[in-house]
């Protein structure tokens, strides 16, 4: 039996639940396929509950600091179990949040795995192995991504951790091999150096953080050295070889060979999309490097299917997820003025110790397009709440257009960046150049006033710098 | 949501024209299809029809408003259940007049400051990269949140502009009164829509098509001999002109290669002869068109021409009068001009420039005689008219001419 829709969207995750919601909001017929659980990995296995942990990490940096702020705390220790409870009760709340709002939105829920049998069909295969099918004209694709598995580092669950692993620890390994120091690898690095574990991070790029602007990338990997971990940029784990007591890791990197001896590996180096098993043979779906190509609409070269989120090209975010399901659902129902998504403004936070939060070019890309750039700089070691708040740690870098005062990029570094990172956001999209910047009120005492100084020294008046 | 009223486009190359005068006032019932207004395009007034049902809210190009964009609002329709008192006050705090020219000063330089542009809706970024390139942010259509003009937009703009430093330059002189040297400058007059497209289809034409000429005489002595017995024998005396219309149309029947035109893929053969005669007005070169010129008589001929002509001088003709021609004749004859080369009129592949005719020395048989010629001149587009080509349809001309009794067939 075939039920027909307005729309299909394969896969909850924050791309196709956002998807949903929007297409039932524009009043079109809307199944949902998810094969395991709504929110998708961002909110059951990824941003959200690794947020709740390193919240717990944070509380324990604080609460074994207070003394510097003048407060006793004495016999400071931390359960891992509450904490991981903690992280999991966070994630299953907000499930539950999401299948409500989708209920109030009349979206039908099918659970199983779907995938295009014909056109405008999908055949939707439950988990007791029962095929339904869907019939719509339109079907969204937004089946994600999983994390890249590199030979030799594949997951086993006991020494070598998935990110499942690494998020549900029964007991708190007394060390740690991150390979990859993206943002995922650096967040779990962060979380296990606060909870007391000797990390070893390993990256085979030239420096942490890879993305970011080479500054940032420079006082991130600073502030990780000072906090005790071991940073090897350049470096690559040539083999690992387990035992019943731990691992030992052949590490690869400028100065050569050496071994590290850890409890526990956790491998963080990039993710693939989930494009197998959707029926994409045969069809006008194309993929590039495994991934989804889509148009500026997320439209696929198949009439009729569109793509969002991981599935397609680089950020690999949840917000750009949500931002292109608005954007695709919007387009296919004949909403004016809907603009398509300009990659260069999307804001990327890590939530490490410290925060790194970025938007647009880094200074070394806008100079390798051969755009004549004013930096400004700002470090929070000169901002009052800053020095208040004992977080004077880390800068706001902006990189405008010297000729036009666009605003090109913004990197920040320091407490809370990642709440910061908006407002240049907000800047960017309404294409502010850096004279309405610097005509913003920005209030004192904030840490965003150090975005306010940042802007002004690239003017080349900055106040208190 | 109310109805927009567009300035409408009507035809392949307009981009612009100026209100001519609205037939309607806010307030009034408009009908679906019903004539609101109408509009200078060109060299033709168009009526622009109703584009629905409902009030008209709100003017925003008033009567002579000039320079207006193609896809501009010029005015909206308050439908079944709004208030069209309520739009107007909407729309003068936000106005949607985003096609509208500014005043010349504005439309400068000083995007940034000035206050008419502040009305179009334009990011900070978008107005300074305007600004530093000297596009007119009028003349852009936003593709931001409702229709703001965001930085992509002007880019893409400066790609197709041409460069506007004359146009900044006069815009300066007009308003300021500079003064250049010793002496006062002459006066600036501005732009008439007519003028402007002039001035853009021929710098175009003698840009982009390869012109070549070709010059023969006509003895047109038995075609005024033949006119003298018309005019004693049927009352009825056509101009020389009325004549040429005839024979270049026959010409073209004859050589249906040149009734045709260019375009990038092929090579566009006309089905009718519609000869296309140039008519100087006030206001400049108009060119009505006498359609199925080869099968009209000549009285005919002459009567649609006198009628056109007649019109174009008292004001602007409709578009179908002057817009489709395939061939084109200028006459200057009768400013005693003996010969002159005219520019082709695209899309059509030619135009014929038609000299005085006089008594001139001619030699025939070995001695000097007197006869009667006009020199014509047939400029044409060499992508489409190869030299022999252009040459038989020249031969088959003066031989009608020449054997005016074939005119009157």
């Amino acid at each position: 039996m075939t039920k027909n829709h307005d729309l299909i969207v394969i896969g909850g995750g924050p791309g196709g639940y956002v998807a949903a919601l929007r297409a039932s909001q524009l009043g079109m017929k809307v199944a949902l396929v998810e094969r395991e659980h709504l929110g998708g990995v961002c909110l059951n296995w990824g941003c959200i509950p690794t947020k709740a942990l390193l919240r717990s990490a944070e509380v324990l940096d604080l609460v074994r600091d207070a003394a510097a702020y003048g407060v006793r705390v004495e016999g400071v220790s931390h359960d891992l179990e509450a904490i991981v409870a903690r992280s999991r009760a966070v994630a299953a709340r907000l499930q539950s949040g999401v299948r409500g709002l989708l209920r109030r939105s009349a979206v039908t829920v099918v659970e199983g795995r779907g995938r295009l049998s014909a056109p405008r069909t999908v055949e939707v295969t439950g988990r007791d192995g029962a095929r339904s099918e869907l019939a719509a004209p339109r079907v969204i694709l937004a089946t994600g991504a999983r994390p890249r598995v590199l030979p030799g580092l594949e997951p086993d669950g006991v020494r070598v951790w998935s990110y499942r692993d690494a998020m549900t620890p029964r007991a708190l390994p007394a060390s740690i091999l991150v390979v990859g120091a993206g943002a995922i690898g650096v967040e779990f690095a962060s979380f296990y150096r606060s909870l007391g574990s000797e990390v070893t991070l390993v990256e085979a790029a030239d420096r942490v953080l890879p993305n970011e602007d080479h500054e940032i990338c420079a006082l991130a990997r600073k502030a990780f050295e000072r906090r005790g971990m071991r940073v090897h940029t350049g470096t690559v784990v040539d083999s690992l070889r387990l035992d019943d007591e731990g691992v030992t890791a052949t590490l690869r990197g400028p100065a050569g060979a050496s071994e590290v001896r850890i409890e526990r590996v956790i491998s963080a180096v990039g993710i693939e999309a989930n494009t197998e098993g959707l029926g994409l043979e045969g069809t006008g779906v194309e993929l590039d490097r495994g991934h989804v190509v889509v148009g500026p609409w997320l439209e696929t070269g198949e009439p009729g299917v569109y793509a969002i989120g991981d599935l397609t090209a680089p950020p690999w975010l949840a917000h750009k997820a949500s931002h292109e399901a608005v954007i695709c659902v919007e387009k296919i129902a004949g909403v004016a003025h809907v603009a398509p998504l300009d990659a260069n403004r999307i804001p990327a936070c890590t939530y490490a110790h410290p925060q790194v939060a970025s938007i647009g070019l880094t200074e070394h890309k806008a100079r390798l397009r051969g755009i004549a750039v004013r930096i400004g700089s700002f470090p929070f070691a000169a901002s009052g709440k800053a020095i208040a708040m004992r977080q004077d740690e880390g800068m706001v870098k902006t990189v405008f257009d010297a000729r036009t005062g666009e605003l090109l990029g913004a990197h920040l570094i320091g407490s809370d960046v990642t709440e910061l990172i908006q407002g240049f956001a907000v800047a960017m999209s309404a294409e502010a150049t850096e004279a309405e910047l610097a005509h913003t009120v920005f209030p004192h005492p904030t840490l965003s006033e150090a975005m306010h100084e940042s802007v002004l020294q690239a003017l080349g008046r900055p106040l208190h710098h | 949501m109310p109805i927009e009223i567009l300035m409408p486009s009507t035809g392949g190359d307009m981009t612009e024209g100026n209100i001519a005068r609205w037939a309607v006032k806010p307030g009034d019932a408009i009908r679906k299809d019903a004539v609101l207004l109408e509009i200078e395009t060109d060299k033709a007034l168009v009526d622009v029809p109703a584009p629905g049902d409902g009030v008209l809210a709100t003017i925003l190009a008033p009567d002579g408003a000039q320079r207006v964009k193609a896809g501009a609002v010029i005015g909206l329709i308050a439908v079944a259940g709004e208030d069209p008192g309520a739009l107007r006050a909407a729309d003068s705090a936000t106005p949607a007049s985003k096609g509208l020219a500014p005043p010349p000063a504005v439309a400068a330089v000083a995007a940034v400051a000035a206050p008419a542009a502040n009305r179009i809706a334009a990011s900070p970024l978008a107005r300074r990269v305007a600004a530093m390139g000297r596009i007119d942010l009028a003349a852009i259509r936003g593709s931001g949140p409702n229709g703001r003009i965001v930085k992509v937009d002007v880019e893409q703009a400066a790609k197709h502009a041409p460069a506007p430093a004359a146009v900044t330059a006069a815009a300066t002189a007009a308003t300021s009164g500079t003064v250049i040297g010793e002496r006062a400058a002459g006066s600036s007059v501005p732009h008439t829509a007519m003028r402007r497209s002039i001035a853009q289809r021929l710098t175009q034409s003698k840009q982009s098509i390869p012109h070549f000429y070709l010059t023969i005489d006509c003895d047109v002595g038995a075609l005024l001999v033949l006119r003298a017995a018309l005019e004693a024998q049927a009352g009825f005396k056509p101009s020389l002109n009325d004549f040429l219309v005839k024979a270049v149309a026959l010409a073209l029947k004859e050589v249906p290669a040149i009734n045709a035109s260019w375009s990038d893929d092929a090579v566009q053969r006309h089905a009718g002869v519609d000869v296309s005669v140039a008519v100087a007005t006030p206001g400049g070169l108009v060119t009505p068109i006498v359609r199925d010129a080869d099968a009209k008589s000549l009285r005919t001929i002459g009567a649609e021409i006198r009628a056109l002509a007649e019109r174009a001088r008292a004001g602007p003709l409709k578009a179908h009068e002057i817009q489709g021609g395939s061939f084109t004749i200028s006459n200057l004859g009768m400013y005693g001009i003996r010969e002159f080369s005219a520019i082709v009129n695209p899309p059509q592949s030619c135009i014929l420039a038609v000299g005085a005719s006089e008594q001139r020395a001619v030699v025939r048989d070995g001695a000097l005689a007197v006869a009667t010629l006009t020199t014509c001149t047939l400029s044409a587009d060499h992508r489409l008219v190869d030299g022999v080509l252009g040459a038989e349809f020249m031969g088959a001309l003066r031989r009608l001419v020449e054997a005016p009794l074939s005119l009157l067939a």
